[in-house]
C-alpha cells in the first residue's frame, strides 16, 4: 500500500507501509548514539510500535574519536507486529563517520539505506578507520545500497550559525539533525524528543533552541531534498490494551525491589560495588530513598554481599548485585548466607568473561557459577529474566523467594536485557502476589533452626526481640537448635536439609507455557535473554509448518517440576544459549534426554535467523 | 519478659554479668587472654544500660571470633575478615542496634584489612575489639600482620621478611574517631577502657593485647611482668603529662623539634611538658607509634573525636526525601515520566 502526501514544496513523496524495520545508529563514542537512538525509540514507542532495543558501545570511556574500536551504536526495531529482538540484519544504517562504516556495514541488508555524513569522511578519520580511498567515491557502494550523502555537519551549522555557542557546542548538535532525518524517513513523530530537550535543557536555552532547531533542519531535509524518494511509516503494533512505558532491565530490577519493599513493608539494603554492566541499578536505587531503599557502595564485592546479609540478619531485605567477575568475589559471602538460612538476593549481570573479558558485552555464561560456583554444597535458588520488562517481576519474585525459604537467590540477568529497553504494560502493583514477611517474636520453643513444614524455613528473628537471642554463623550447626556441631550424621543431614528447601520452591512454580504443539518434532528450550531470538526462530518454524515448539525458563534452580515430561513429549530437543553449552549439560544431566546445544559466545544476541537454520538443520538431520 | 503491672511502669532490672554468659562451653585454650577478655566485656554489659537483645556481636574467622557464641546476646560468627562490613549492613538496616565487631590481628588486619579501613573511614557506629596476639592460633602457629620482622614461625622458618603493621596508626591513618589501647592481663584498665570504647559515638576502635599462651607466649610480655609494666606503661589521661616509668625514676615524653623523646621528668619544665590531649589526631599519631624500647607503651585512649555518622547521615537523607516529597509509591513512579496508552 502507499498514498502520496504533498511536502512543503508541494513535491509529493510517496509513503510506503511496512510491518517492521531495523535500524542503526553507529558512529564515535562523542557523537551521541545512544541518546540518538534512545530518543528514536521513545518516538516509536509513541507511535506505538513495539520495539526491542540493542546498545553496543565501547568499554573505553572516551575512546580515541574516530578508531574502529571508538565506535558506539544503537540498533533497534520496531513493528507493527510482535517484535522479540532488535534484528539481525539493517535496513538502515547511520554511519557518522568511517570507522562506523567500517565496523557495521556488513550487517546492512543489500538495497537498504545507507546514511552518511560527509564532513566525517576527511584523510584523518579514514586513515583511522583503515580506509585507503575513500569509500563513498566508490561507485559499487551506492549501487549495492541506496546510499545518501548528507554534509551533516554542515546544515547542522547553518541552522544555528546565530546562536551564541561555539563551534564545538554546535558540532556536538548533529546527532539531532541525524534523528531528524531519520524521524521523518520512518514518519517519527517528533513531540517527544521536542520535549525532552525541552526538559532537559531547562536551563539552558540556547543549547535547548540549537537542538531544537538542528532536529527539524534534519526532518525538514528530508522532507525537501530531493535525494529522499519515499518514505515510511509503520503502523501501531496490535498490543494488549494499557498503559506502557519504555522499560529497561536494570531499571526494571531497581524498580522491582523498590515494588517488594513496599509491598513487604520491609526497608531493602542494597549493597553494590560499581561494575559494569550493573552500575545502573545501583544509581537508580539511590534516586528512590523515599521507598526506604538504602544504598551501600561498598568497598569491594565482598564487602557489597556482606553488607547485604548484615542487612538481612538485621530484618531488612540484603540485595547485592554485580556482574560475573563480583559474583566469583562474593562466592563465599553466599556461601555464609546459605549456611546462616538468611534471604539475600544477588542480581547477576552477566558479561563476556573469563576474567574482564568483554564488560559492555553480553553472554550467559555464568549459569554454572550460579548454580555450583561456590565450595562445598551450597545451593540456592536461581532464576532468569526473559526481557527487559521481565525483570520487574523477576526482582519482585526474588524477594518473595528469598524471605519466604530463607535462602539465597540469584537473578541472571545480562548486558543486553540490563542496557536492552522494550514497550512495558505498567502492572497493577496490587495484581502482584504479596510478600508476607513474619518475623518471629514469641519466645516459647524458640530455637533458631526449627523449620516450617511446607517451607523448611527457618524463623526469621530480628535482633532487638526480646527472648530469642541467639547466635548463628559459618560453622555447621546442629539442625534445629543451631548450636555448633561437628557430628558427621548431623552434617548429612543439614546438608541434604539445604538441598530440600532450595527443592521445594519448586512449589511456586507455574506451570511451564509451551509455545507451539504439545508434543511434536523439537522442542526449543532458552533461558534468560535469549527469549526473543528464540521466540522469533521459533514462530519463524511454526509459520512454515515445521512441528516446532518453545519453552522459555525463568526458573533455573529448581527447574520447574513438569519440565521432564514435557521433554519427553518431543522427539528432538534443542538449546541455544551464548554459552558453550551450560542449561544443555544440566538438562542431560537431569533428566538423560538427548538435547543438543547451539551456541556462540560472541557477546551479541543470537541471531533469530542462525537459530532458525538450527532448527531446520536439526529437523533435518537423523 | 514479665509484662509491667498494671498503672506502673516496672523499672527494668540491672543486668548482671550472669545475664550476659550464654549456655555454650567456651572452647579456646586453656590460659587464653581470650577468658579474661570474655569476662571482661560480660562484666561492663549491664554498664551500658541497654537491653540486652539490642545488642548485638559480629565476628569473622579466627580464635577471637568464637567469641559471640559465649556471649547471651544476639550474634554472628561470619566469614573471615569480613566483620566490618556485615556490621556496616547491619547498622545501615538498624541504627537503633549496638553492635560490636570481635577481630584479631589476622581478621581484622590481613585478610580483613580492607573492611578495616572503610568501616573506620566511615565512621560507622559500632565497637571494634581488635585481639592483638601477633600470630596466627587458629591456623596453629603462622607469622600474622602485626608480628615483628624476622619471627620465625612454622610458615617461616628463617625468619618472616614483612614488616609488621601498627593497629593503632592504621586505624588513625584510616580517620578513626575513637582509637584505644589496653591488655588483658589489667582487667581493670580493660572494664574502663570497653566501656569508654562502647560509649563512643561513631566507630570506637579498641586494641587489646592479649596472649596466646601456646603459639606466641608472653608477645606482651613488657606488659605482663611487673617490673617492666612499671618502668614501661605510659597510662593515657586527657589533660595529664607524658609522665610514666618507677616512682624513684619518672620520665616523660617531649616533643624535641617534630620528635618524641624521653627525658627525665624533673629535668623538664612544666611548659615543656606534652599534655595528652584525646581531641588531636596530630598528637593521637605520634603517640600510637611510640613502643618498647625505645619508648614507652602507651594504654588508654589515644583519640576521641566526633565526626559525621555513616548510617546516621544516610537516614536523614531518607528522612529529608520522605518529607521534602512524601514516602515512595510504586503505583505513581510506574506511572511517572513518559508513558503511552493503548487502546
Amino acid at each position: 500500500m502507499s498514498e502520496t502526501v504533498a511536502t512543503a514544496r508541494g513535491v509529493p513523496k510517496e509513503i510506503k507501509e511496512l510491518d517492521r524495520a531495523v535500524i542503526r545508529f553507529a558512529g564515535d563514542s562523542g557523537d551521541g548514539m545512544q541518546l540518538t537512538g534512545e530518543q528514536f525509540t521513545t518516538e516509536s514507542a509513541v507511535a506505538g510500535n513495539d520495539i526491542a532495543t540493542l546498545p553496543n558501545f565501547p568499554a573505553e570511556i572516551r575512546a580515541p574519536a574516530g578508531t574502529l574500536f571508538g565506535v558506539s551504536s544503537f540498533q533497534l526495531q520496531f513493528g507493527s507486529q510482535r517484535v522479540y529482538t532488535p534484528g539481525d540484519r539493517l535496513d538502515c544504517l547511520i554511519a557518522m563517520n568511517p570507522a562506523a562504516l567500517k565496523v557495521h556495514l556488513r550487517d546492512l541488508k543489500p538495497g537498504g539505506i545507507l546514511i552518511v555524513n560527509t564532513a566525517a569522511y576527511d584523510k584523518r578519520n579514514l586513515d583511522k578507520a583503515g580506509y585507503p580511498s575513500n569509500p563513498l567515491d566508490d561507485a559499487s557502494l551506492g549501487e549495492r545500497y541506496r546510499l545518501h550523502k548528507v554534509d551533516m555537519s554542515a546544515l547542522t551549522h547553518e541552522a544555528i550559525k546565530d546562536l551564541p555557542l561555539n563551534t564545538k557546542e554546535k558540532d556536538r548538535t548533529k546527532n539531532f539533525f541525524a534523528l531528524g532525518l531519520v524521524s521523518w524517513i520512518y514518519t517519527r513523530p517528533l513531540e517527544p524528543t521536542l520535549d525532552w530537550i525541552s526538559k532537559k535543557f531547562a536551563k539552558a536555552k540556547d543549547i535547548a533552541e540549537a537542538n531544537v532547531r538542528v532536529l527539524k533542519a534534519g526532518h525538514a531535509f528530508g522532507e525537501t531534498a530531493e535525494i529522499f524518494g519515499e518514505h515510511y511509516t509503520v503502523d501501531a503494533a496490535d498490543m494488549p490494551p494499557g498503559l506502557y512505558r519504555a522499560m529497561t532491565g536494570n531499571r526494571a530490577l531497581a524498580w522491582g525491589l523498590l515494588a517488594a519493599a513496599q509491598r513487604s513493608n520491609v526497608p531493602v539494603v542494597y549493597g553494590a560495588y560499581p561494575i559494569t554492566p550493573a552500575s545502573s541499578i545501583l544509581e537508580e536505587l539511590a534516586m528512590h530513598k523515599r521507598f526506604r531503599i538504602r544504598t551501600i557502595q561498598a568497598e569491594d564485592e565482598i564487602a557489597a554481599v556482606t553488607a547485604a546479609i548484615g542487612a538481612s540478619f538485621g530484618g531488612a531485605i540484603g540485595v547485592t548485585g554485580s556482574s560475573g567477575p563480583g559474583i566469583a568475589l562474593k562466592s563465599e559471602g553466599i556461601g555464609l548466607a546459605v549456611t546462616a538460612e538468611l534471604p539475600i538476593v544477588i542480581f547477576d549481570i552477566q558479561r563476556g568473561g573469563p576474567s574482564t573479558g568483554l564488560p559492555t558485552k553480553t553472554e550467559q555464561a555464568d549459569l554454572m557459577q550460579a548454580m555450583y560456583g561456590r565450595n562445598s554444597e551450597s545451593p540456592c535458588v536461581v532464576i532468569a529474566p526473559a526481557t527487559p520488562g521481565d525483570c520487574f517481576y523477576i526482582a519482585y519474585e526474588a524477594v518473595r523467594i528469598a524471605a519466604k525459604y530463607m535462602v539465597p537467590v540469584l537473578v541472571l540477568s545480562d548486558g543486553f536485557l540490563a542496557n536492552g529497553s522494550e514497550p512495558w504494560l505498567i502492572p497493577d502493583v496490587n495484581t502482584l502476589p504479596p510478600i508476607d514477611v513474619q518475623f518471629r517474636t514469641e519466645s516459647e520453643g524458640f530455637f533458631p533452626y526449627l523449620r516450617d513444614p511446607a517451607t523448611l524455613s527457618r524463623p526469621w528473628v530480628r535482633p532487638g526481640t526480646p527472648g530469642l537471642e541467639h547466635r548463628i554463623g559459618g560453622l555447621e550447626k546442629q539442625d534445629v537448635t543451631g548450636n555448633i556441631s561437628y557430628d558427621p550424621e548431623n552434617h548429612d543431614h543439614m546438608v541434604r536439609m539445604r538441598a530440600e528447601k532450595v527443592r521445594r520452591v519448586a512449589q511456586e512454580i507455574p506451570p511451564t507455557s509451551i509455545n507451539g504443539p504439545a508434543t511434536g518434532d523439537l522442542l526449543v528450550v532458552g533461558w534468560g535473554g535469549t527469549y526473543g531470538s528464540i521466540t522469533a526462530a521459533v514462530e519463524r518454524a511454526q509459520a512454515e509448518g515445521k512441528s516446532v515448539a518453545q519453552i522459555h525458563l525463568r526458573h533455573l534452580n529448581p527447574l520447574p517440576p513438569d519440565l521432564g515430561h514435557i521433554l519427553r513429549e518431543y522427539r528432538k530437543i534443542l538449546v541455544p544459549e551464548i554459552n558453550s553449552g551450560q542449561l544443555v549439560r544440566v538438562l542431560r544431566a537431569e533428566y538423560l534426554v538427548d538435547a543438543v546445544g547451539f551456541n556462540k559466545v560472541r557477546g551479541l544476541p543470537l541471531a533469530s535467523e542462525e537459530i532458525h537454520e538450527a532448527i531446520t538443520q536439526l529437523l533435518e538431520s537423523k | 519478659m514479665t509484662p509491667p503491672g498494671p498503672g506502673a511502669a516496672e523499672a527494668p532490672r540491672k543486668l548482671t554479668k550472669k545475664d550476659f554468659e550464654s549456655d555454650q562451653d567456651v572452647r579456646w585454650c586453656p590460659g587464653c587472654g581470650d577468658y579474661a577478655i570474655l569476662s571482661a566485656v560480660q562484666k561492663t554489659m549491664p554498664d551500658l544500660g541497654l537491653p540486652k537483645e539490642n545488642i548485638v556481636f559480629i565476628s569473622g574467622i579466627g580464635c577471637s571470633s568464637r567469641f559471640p557464641y559465649y556471649m547471651n546476646t544476639y550474634g554472628f560468627h561470619t566469614i573471615h575478615g569480613r566483620a566490618p562490613a556485615i556490621a556496616t549492613g547491619l547498622k545501615v538496616a538498624r541504627p537503633d542496634l549496638k553492635v560490636f565487631v570481635v577481630t584479631g590481628d589476622g581478621d581484622g588486619l590481613s585478610i580483613g584489612g580492607n573492611h578495616m579501613l572503610h568501616v573506620l573511614r566511615r565512621n560507622v557506629d559500632i565497637t571494634i575489639l581488635l585481639f592483638n596476639n601477633r600470630i596466627y592460633g587458629l591456623t596453629k602457629g603462622q607469622y600474622s600482620p602485626t608480628s615483628e620482622l624476622g619471627k620465625v614461625t612454622k610458615s617461616t622458618p628463617m625468619g618472616s621478611a614483612d614488616r609488621p603493621v601498627n593497629p593503632l596508626s592504621f586505624a588513625l591513618g584510616c580517620g578513626a574517631t575513637f582509637v584505644g589501647r589496653t591488655v588483658d592481663r589489667d582487667v581493670r584498665h580493660m572494664e574502663e577502657m570497653l566501656k569508654r570504647a562502647a560509649a563512643h559515638k561513631g566507630t570506637g576502635f579498641l586494641e587489646i593485647l592479649q596472649n596466646c599462651n601456646v603459639y606466641n607466649d608472653l608477645a606482651w610480655n613488657v606488659m605482663y611482668e611487673k617490673e617492666t609494666k612499671v618502668k614501661h606503661e605510659l597510662r593515657l589521661e586527657h589533660g595529664k603529662p607524658l609522665i610514666f616509668g618507677a616512682a624513684d625514676d619518672r620520665k616523660a615524653v617531649i616533643m624535641k623539634g617534630v620528635q618524641p623523646t624521653v627525658v627525665k621528668a624533673s629535668e623538664v619544665q612544666e611548659s615543656a611538658l606534652w599534655v595528652h590531649d584525646e581531641k588531636s589526631p596530630n598528637a593521637a599519631k605520634l603517640l600510637a607509634d611510640l613502643f618498647f624500647p625505645d619508648y614507652p607503651v602507651p594504654v588508654g585512649t589515644l583519640l576521641d573525636i566526633d565526626a559525621p555518622i555513616y548510617e546516621k547521615t544516610m537516614l536523614d537523607q531518607e528522612q529529608r526525601a520522605i518529607s521534602d516529597r512524601g514516602p515512595g509509591d510504586i503505583a505513581k513512579l510506574l506511572t511517572s515520566g513518559d508513558t503511552w496508552k493503548i487502546e
